[in-house]
C-alpha cells in the first residue's frame, strides 16, 4: 500500500511537472551530430539555441512563454535514422518547428514527417536545386541559397572576367552535381562555352588522370567546384605541376587558406564566389557571438541564428505558438516592409510585433526568402593576389 | 607540320609517357614483393599493401623528427635518410607476423586458400595499426627540390606550345627502382642464398633434401619483400600523397601487375607493374588535343577521344586480372598459376 502510495505521488508529481512546462514551447533542431559534418553540426546548433535564448532572456515572447531546444541527430546522411529522429520529436516531444540541415535528410523528414504532420521546417544549410521545386505544402523554407544560384552567380564572374570557355571539374557527390549542371546552364545561357565537366573522386593520391582529361579538353580557366582538403586542391595541385591551366575559377567549398598555403604564387590572378553577408547584419551577428562564445565565421552558424530567430518572429507575429502560424508568417516577417531587425534585437522585434506593427528581419545574412521560401543568397566575389583572397564585390 | 609533331610529342610525354614510368616503377616494386612471397611461400600475400602503409608511416615519422631538428639532404627529399630505418620497421613486422601467423600453417602444411585468408587478417591488424600510429589523413612529406624541370621553363626553353613538367620525385623513382632491381637480381642470381632461394621456388622437397634450410629462406623472402614494399611506398608517398587508404587500394593493380607478369617470376613483375601503368594512364587519357597536333582540322574531332573515363581507372586492372586468368594463367612469363 505504502509503495502504491508512493507510486502515485510520484506519477502526479511528474504530471504535475508537464502540466507546469504545458507553456514551454518546443523547436525541434536535428542536425547531423554524427557522421560526415559532425565537426560543424554543434556550432550550428548553438548558434540556433543562442537566438533563442535571446529571446527568452528578454521574456517578450507571447506574455513571457518560454522556448526550449530539443536536439536530434539526422546524420546529414542517413534519411531513415533522421525520419525516425524527426518523427519522435513531433509525436512525442510537440515541437512546433523542425530544423534539418543537409538536403537529402531534410527532403526525407519533409516528405516523411513535416508534410503529414503539417510541421513548418525550416534549413540553414540544405542548398540542393530540387529542394527549390518540391511540392513542399508551404511547409519548407531555408536560409541558405539553392547551389542553382551559385552557379547563376559565377557564371556572371566568369562572363564579367572575359573568359569565354572553361572546363569545370567536381567532386563526385549531390554537391558537387548539382552546382556542375546548374554553372553549366547558366553559362551556356550567357553564351559561354563549356569543354568538358568531369567528377573527381575524394581522397584520393593522384589526380593526374583527371587533369589530362581536362587539358585535353582545353579551356581559358578551370572551374573547380571541389572541397578544400580534398580532391579540388588535388586536381589544382596537378594542373599546375603539368602546366595545364594557369587560372582556376573556385566554388564555395575551396574558400580556404588551405589552397593558397599548398599551392602558393600559382594561384595569381584565379578568382571565386563565397556566401557571404557583408555589412551591420555581419556585425551584429559578431558580436552576438562573441558574447555567447563562438566563432561567427564558421560554416552555416549565421543561416541557424536566422532560421531560429524567423520561427521565433513568425510565432509572435501571428501571435500563437502552433505549426500553422510559423508557415503562415514566415515570409512575412523575413521580408520588406517593416522595421530593419539585427541579430542581438530580437526583443526590440517582439515590442513591434507586439504593437502590431511590421518587421523586415536583416539578420546575420541579410535574409531576403524568394520564390518558395529560400534565401536569395548574396556572394562574395573575390580574386587572389599576392597570395590572399582579396575581396572585389558582393553580388 | 614539324611543330606540330613535336608538340603532340611533348604533351604524350607530359601527361602519358613521364607519369607513367613513375607510376609503373612504383606499381613494380610493390608487385615485384608480392611475387617473391608467391615463389617461396607460396600464397598471395594481402597484406602487402599494409605493410607498404606501414613501412612509409614509420618513414614519415623519422622524417618529421629529421625535419625538426633542422637536418636536410638540400636537393633530396629527408625521406631517404629516413628510409632504412622504415625498412627496419617493415621487416620486423614481417617477420613478426611470420613467425606469429604463417608459421603455424607452415608447420601444419595449410593449404594455400588458408595462408592467403590468413594474410587478410594481417592486412586488417597492420590497416588498423597504420591508422593508430598516423591517422588516417593525407600526409605529405616531400621537401627539397621538386621539379626538374617546370612546365613553364620548358616551354621557354624551347618555344613549344606544349610544356613537360618532371618531377624529381618522378626521376628519383626510377633511379632507386632501376638499383634495387639490379641489386635483387645480382643476388637471385649470383649469390649462395639466391640460389637457394630460386630452388626452393622451383621445387621445395628436392631443396630441403639438398640441404636447404627453409627457415631462412623464408626469413630472407619476407626481408626482401618488406625492403621493397617500403621502398615502393615512400617513392610513392614522395611522388604522390601518403593516406592509409590509397596504399590499401594499390593492392589490386600491384596484384594484377604480378599476375600478368607471372607470379612466382621477377622479371614479370616488372614488366606487369608497367604494362598496368601504361594501361591505366593511355586508356583513361583524351587523345583530343594530342590529335589536333597531328592531324589535319578537317578531321579534328569535338570529342574527347577517349577510351575510358577517368572515373573508371581502377577497374582497368581487374580487367586486366580477369583477361589473364582467361587466356593465360600462367601470365607473359610462365609463371605458377594461382
Amino acid at each position: 500500500m505504502k509503495k502504491a502510495l508512493l507510486t502515485f505521488a510520484a506519477i502526479s508529481a511528474l504530471v504535475s511537472a508537464t502540466a507546469a512546462r504545458a507553456e514551454d514551447v518546443k523547436i525541434g533542431i536535428v542536425l547531423g551530430f554524427t557522421g560526415p559534418q559532425e565537426s560543424i553540426m554543434p556550432g550550428v546548433a548553438q548558434a540556433a539555441e543562442t537566438a533563442l535564448k535571446e529571446v527568452n532572456d528578454s521574456g517578450k515572447f507571447l506574455d513571457g512563454k518560454k522556448l526550449v531546444p530539443v536536439r536530434g541527430d539526422s546524420t546529414c546522411v542517413d534519411a531513415a535514422a533522421a525520419t525516425a529522429t524527426a518523427e519522435r520529436l513531433v509525436r512525442s516531444e510537440n515541437v512546433v518547428a523542425l530544423m534539418t540541415d543537409c538536403s537529402p535528410v531534410s527532403t526525407a523528414i519533409l516528405n516523411g514527417v513535416s508534410i503529414p504532420n503539417g510541421v513548418p521546417q525550416l534549413s540553414p544549410s540544405a542548398s540542393s536545386p530540387a529542394l527549390s521545386t518540391i511540392d513542399d505544402h508551404g511547409l519548407f523554407f531555408r536560409t541558405s541559397a539553392s547551389d542553382a544560384r551559385a552557379g547563376q552567380v559565377l557564371a556572371d564572374v566568369i562572363k564579367s572576367k572575359g573568359y569565354g570557355s572553361v572546363a569545370i571539374t567536381y567532386t563526385n557527390n549531390d554537391y558537387g552535381k548539382g552546382y556542375a549542371d546548374a554553372l553549366s546552364a547558366a553559362f551556356k545561357e550567357l553564351g559561354g562555352k563549356v569543354t568538358v565537366s568531369v567528377p573527381h573522386e575524394d581522397g584520393k593520391a593522384d589526380y593526374s588522370a583527371e587533369v589530362a582529361t581536362l587539358s585535353a579538353a582545353g579551356g581559358d580557366a578551370l572551374i573547380v567546384l571541389g572541397l578544400a582538403d580534398q580532391g579540388g586542391l588535388g586536381v589544382i595541385k596537378a594542373s599546375v605541376e603539368q602546366g595545364a591551366f594557369k587560372v582556376f575559377g573556385l566554388g564555395d567549398g575551396m574558400y580556404s587558406d588551405a589552397v593558397l598555403k599548398a599551392v602558393g604564387k600559382d594561384m595569381t590572378g584565379s578568382f571565386g564566389i563565397y556566401p557571404s553577408a557583408e555589412g551591420e547584419g555581419n556585425d551584429a551577428f559578431a558580436k552576438v557571438a562573441a558574447a555567447a562564445g563562438f566563432e561567427p565565421e564558421k560554416a552555416y552558424r549565421g543561416q541557424s541564428y536566422d532560421a531560429a530567430a524567423l520561427m521565433v518572429l513568425a510565432m509572435a507575429k501571428g501571435g500563437k505558438a502552433d505549426r500553422a502560424t510559423i508557415a503562415a508568417n514566415m515570409l512575412d516577417v523575413a521580408n520588406a516592409p517593416g522595421d530593419k531587425i539585427l541579430p542581438g534585437e530580437l526583443g526590440k522585434a517582439l515590442d513591434i510585433l507586439k504593437k502590431g506593427g511590421d518587421i523586415d528581419y536583416v539578420g546575420a545574412t541579410n535574409v531576403e526568402l524568394i520564390g518558395p521560401g529560400e534565401a536569395a543568397g548574396s556572394y562574395l566575389e573575390y580574386e587572389v593576389t599576392d597570395s590572399k583572397f582579396k575581396p572585389v564585390g558582393t553580388r | 607540320m614539324v611543330d606540330g609533331f613535336l608538340n603532340a610529342a611533348v604533351l604524350f610525354a607530359n601527361f602519358v609517357l613521364v607519369p607513367g614510368i613513375a607510376y609503373g616503377a612504383q606499381l613494380a616494386l610493390g608487385a615485384l614483393g608480392i611475387t617473391l612471397i608467391f615463389g617461396i611461400l607460396r600464397f598471395g600475400n594481402f597484406a602487402h599493401g599494409d605493410l607498404m602503409a606501414l613501412g612509409t608511416a614509420v618513414t614519415i615519422l623519422v622524417t618529421w623528427w629529421l625535419q625538426a631538428h633542422g637536418v636536410s639532404l638540400g636537393p633530396l627529399p629527408t625521406a631517404l635518410l629516413a628510409l632504412p630505418i622504415g625498412v627496419a620497421a617493415a621487416v620486423a613486422v614481417a617477420l613478426v607476423s611470420d613467425r606469429l601467423v604463417f608459421r603455424y600453417y607452415r608447420v601444419t602444411r595449410a593449404t594455400p586458400v588458408t595462408f592467403m585468408i590468413a594474410s587478410v587478417g594481417v592486412m586488417f591488424v597492420l590497416n588498423g595499426a597504420v591508422r593508430f600510429i598516423i591517422g588516417v589523413d593525407d600526409q605529405n612529406f616531400a621537401d627539397g627540390t621538386r621539379f626538374l624541370i617546370t612546365a613553364n621553363g620548358f616551354r621557354e626553353m624551347t618555344g613549344l606550345a606544349e610544356g613537360l613538367a618532371i618531377r624529381s620525385t618522378q626521376v628519383l623513382t626510377l633511379i632507386v627502382a632501376i638499383v634495387a632491381v639490379a641489386a635483387l637480381f645480382w643476388f637471385l642470381q649470383k649469390t649462395v642464398t639466391g640460389k637457394a632461394m630460386r630452388a626452393f621456388s622451383d621445387n621445395e622437397n628436392l631443396a630441403r633434401l639438398s640441404g636447404i634450410e627453409p627457415g631462412v629462406i623464408v626469413a630472407y623472402a619476407w626481408i626482401i619483400a618488406a625492403t621493397l614494399a617500403t621502398l615502393a611506398g615512400v617513392l610513392y608517398g614522395l611522388d604522390k600523397s601518403f593516406k592509409p587508404f590509397t596504399y590499401f587500394q594499390l593492392l589490386m593493380p600491384m596484384f594484377a601487375a604480378a599476375i600478368v607478369g607471372g607470379i612466382g617470376q621477377p622479371v614479370g613483375a616488372i614488366v606487369g607493374g608497367f604494362l598496368v601503368a601504361f594501361s591505366e594512364v593511355g586508356l583513361t587519357y583524351a587523345y583530343k588535343k594530342l590529335l589536333a597536333y597531328v592531324v589535319p582540322d578537317s578531321w579534328a574531332s569535338d570529342g574527347l577521344i577517349q577510351l575510358i573515363a577517368t572515373d573508371y581507372k581502377f577497374s582497368i586492372s581487374f580487367v586486366i586480372l580477369v583477361l589473364t586468368l582467361l587466356a593465360r594463367p600462367t601470365g607473359l612469363f610462365k609463371g605458377k598459376v594461382i
